[in-house]
């Protein structure tokens, strides 16, 4: 029981959202949020950065398309030319659907490994649940103790959490440390004292 | 007020006013408690079948493809016919989870998940018929190109059943992966459930996942751009299993109108068996408020959209056969129709032409009996029309010494009534380990769809439709500033 958090608990996806604006633009940053289905413009709302995983799809199937063309024209047109009626053995437009397929292959394997290890997904590890019914009906606001270690900030983000609609507030131990976000003003997250509105 | 709203002419599509831990408890119940007798008789009746089923095959391996009725003529029959028939089932769960994702329809919601289950389902029973139907299975990654100790010898890239390796394979592996990452939330759901072996169980399967925004956000990435890249690819693949037929120089199969013809029927066919499972399913496992008649009526209007288009394929091809004064295509259409094959013809025409005309109308499309016995036609016309094609244009060559007329032994029925086994074995212990419906997507579509939120909508619109009376009636205020009212609530 070494990581401590601040749970705020919602039964509403929209009380969460607006909660969630209001909470940040006073100066607090939540360090994750659980819902048990997605929230539309959640991430934005706590500041996340944008994911980057298409941009890597798109590599992957680059990749693809690259590799099946290259390696079919050199095995059929250097390695080993076979006639097979009277083709043409660098047949490009015949080559096209198995190009088409190779690369919708590798870009749906490279993101979905690269979505699975990005988000430490693994079989092997036995999961710590900030709260059971955050994959049923609610929707789990956490702040690390450790970044708002003084007593008046617990206070003020318990009383933050009352106003916009909390049902339940509690405060929880974890075994492991919640993997940590990258927000989109990290510079500014620093401490409440700045308080800058989030517009 | 809630920002969501949704015209109240259009239905309901979760009703008894369901909360979002009703949603929970409704599908994750039916994968929990004792299964009932009614599921273990019917397990054990479709393993006793998939027994049978690997026997043949068995028997196939063991003996050799002389156990087939196949002959010199006809050396396609069952196995390519129960390949292509099984690959189009396939087809309306990539339809509903990729096609219909993309153009934001709400009800794929109820039915997504099981649908996209028989899509791996049917195929994995698709993929056993080109294995045993090489005769020597144990050669079978000769297809696969890599380097080997052959004297390096690759297969051929520019044949249409190379071009069927890749699409299956590709098809099989996306369609899983698909299906399983959106798995993950609904079974971290049920771990949450449940405890001790069960929970370390679905701890195993569900990878870790807690539902926080960071994972959501790359969930739905990664289900967007899947869905994107699983939509060209659905209409590919049978675009690339009619090749097999459309390049080749046989009357009957060489014509440009196979692949769209073909992805058609494979929608038609595939809504047809998602019906037929999800119609009993949704009233065993009490889904009735998920898979509503709204959802029923949807998918009916997806068979007649496509079942339409088949017809007009099916007279295209005849005018095109006569209209092109080749007298073998007119000869391989007219033997199709009037030759010793003419059952098969007119049982797929009265099955996939007439039969999805009556959903035409209304309460036909909403009447769970006609959409039931309608989808058992369509299931069995479509067999015919893979039969119609394979058979029928190969049982009557260029050579009339050589004619023949061929008929299944008992190992070919065994192994086609086998696979209907293997994919209800599978359909039905899906249904007892995981959720049938998408939990997390019904909850996510609750504000928008649920009946209690819709009844609200309707009283807004109600309101809105009396001040436009009042306006048009010759009232003061104009009607922009009435739709801008709306958009507040």
């Amino acid at each position: 029981m070494k990581h401590k958090y601040l749970l705020g608990l919602f039964d509403d996806e929209e009380i969460l959202l607006t909660a969630t604006e209001k909470i940040r633009s006073a100066g607090y940053q939540m360090h994750e949020i659980y819902t048990p289905f997605p929230v539309h413009g959640l991430d934005k709302a706590m500041g996340l950065q944008d994911s980057r995983l298409h941009t890597f799809g798109f590599i992957c199937g680059a990749t693809g398309t690259l590799f099946a063309l290259s390696m079919m024209s050199l095995i059929a047109a250097v390695d080993w030319p076979i006639i097979v009626g009277g083709k043409q053995f660098l047949a490009f437009p015949a080559y096209v659907p198995i190009t088409f397929e190779v690369t919708v292959l590798f870009a749906s394997i490279g993101m979905t490994v690269a979505m699975y290890l990005r988000c430490g997904f693994s079989v092997f590890t036995d999961t710590e649940v900030v709260d059971l019914r955050a994959t049923d009906d609610r929707f789990v606001m956490a702040f690390c103790e450790k970044r708002y270690s003084e007593a008046d900030d617990q206070n003020k983000i318990v009383d933050l959490l009352k106003q916009h609609g909390a049902v339940e507030i509690k405060e929880r131990g974890l075994d492991n440390e919640i993997q940590p976000n990258l927000f989109v003003m990290d510079e500014d997250d620093h401490g409440h004292d700045h308080g800058h509105g989030h517009h | 007020m809630s920002h969501y709203y949704s015209s109240s002419v259009r239905e309901p599509l979760i009703t008894g006013s369901k909360s979002y831990h009703d949603i929970t408890e409704d599908i994750a119940k039916n994968t929990e408690g004792t299964p009932g007798l009614k599921w273990i008789i019917a397990l054990g009746i479709s393993g006793f079948v998939a027994l049978i089923g690997v026997l043949c095959i068995a028997w196939t391996i063991w003996k050799g493809i002389g156990v087939w009725g196949l002959n010199k003529t006809v050396g396609w029959a069952w196995d390519i016919t129960n390949f292509v028939w099984w690959i189009g089932i396939g087809h309306a769960g990539t339809l509903i989870s990729a096609i219909l994702f993309l153009f934001r329809q709400k009800w794929r919601t109820g039915v997504n998940r099981a649908a996209e289950a028989m899509t791996i389902f049917a195929v994995i029973c698709a993929g056993l018929f080109p294995l045993i139907h090489m005769g020597r299975i144990w050669d079978a990654m000769f297809i696969f190109p890599y380097p080997n100790s052959r004297g390096i010898l690759w297969p051929n890239f520019i044949s249409p059943l190379l071009w069927d390796v890749f699409a299956i394979s590709t098809y099989f592996t996306v369609s899983l992966l698909f299906w399983y990452t959106g798995l993950l939330p609904d079974i971290a759901t049920l771990r949450d459930r449940s405890k001790g072996m069960r929970r370390w169980i679905y701890d195993r399967l569900s990878f870790g996942w807690t539902g926080t925004a960071k994972q959501w956000q790359r969930f739905e990435d990664l289900s967007l751009v899947l869905a994107g890249l699983a939509t060209p690819l659905v209409l590919s693949v049978h675009s690339i299993v009619s090749f097999d037929f459309a390049t080749s120089v046989i009357p009957g199969w060489h014509t440009t109108i196979f692949p769209p013809y073909f992805v058609a029927g494979a929608i038609f066919s595939g809504f047809a068996m998602v019906l037929t499972l999800m119609l009993i399913a949704r009233v065993i496992m009490g889904l009735e408020d998920y898979i509503t008649i709204a959802h029923i009526e949807s998918m009916n209007k997806v068979i007649l959209l496509t079942g339409s288009i088949v017809g007009v394929a099916y007279i295209t091809e005849l005018v095109i056969a006569f209209y092109s004064g080749n007298i073998y295509e007119m000869y391989a259409f007219k033997n199709r129709a009037l030759g010793p094959y003419w059952w098969s013809y007119w049982g797929m025409m009265s099955c996939n032409v007439i039969a999805p005309q009556f959903f035409w109308f209304r309460p036909l499309r909403r009447s769970i009996v006609v959409t039931f016995i309608l989808s058992i036609f369509i299931n069995i016309g479509m067999w015919f029309e893979r039969f119609v094609i394979i058979v029928t244009s190969l049982h009557r060559d260029y050579i009339p010494s050589s004619w023949s007329y061929y008929s299944p032994t008992w190992v070919e029925v065994g192994i086609y009534v086998g696979t209907m086994g293997i994919f209800m074995t599978l359909f039905l212990i899906f249904c007892r380990t995981l959720p049938v419906v998408a939990i997390a997507e019904v909850k996510a579509i609750l504000k928008t769809s649920g009946d209690q939120y819709m009844n609200e909508f309707a009283k807004v619109d109600e309101a809105d439709y009396k001040v436009r009376e009042q306006i048009l009636a010759g009232g003061g205020s104009n009607v922009a500033g009435v739709a801008h009212d709306k958009d507040d609530e």
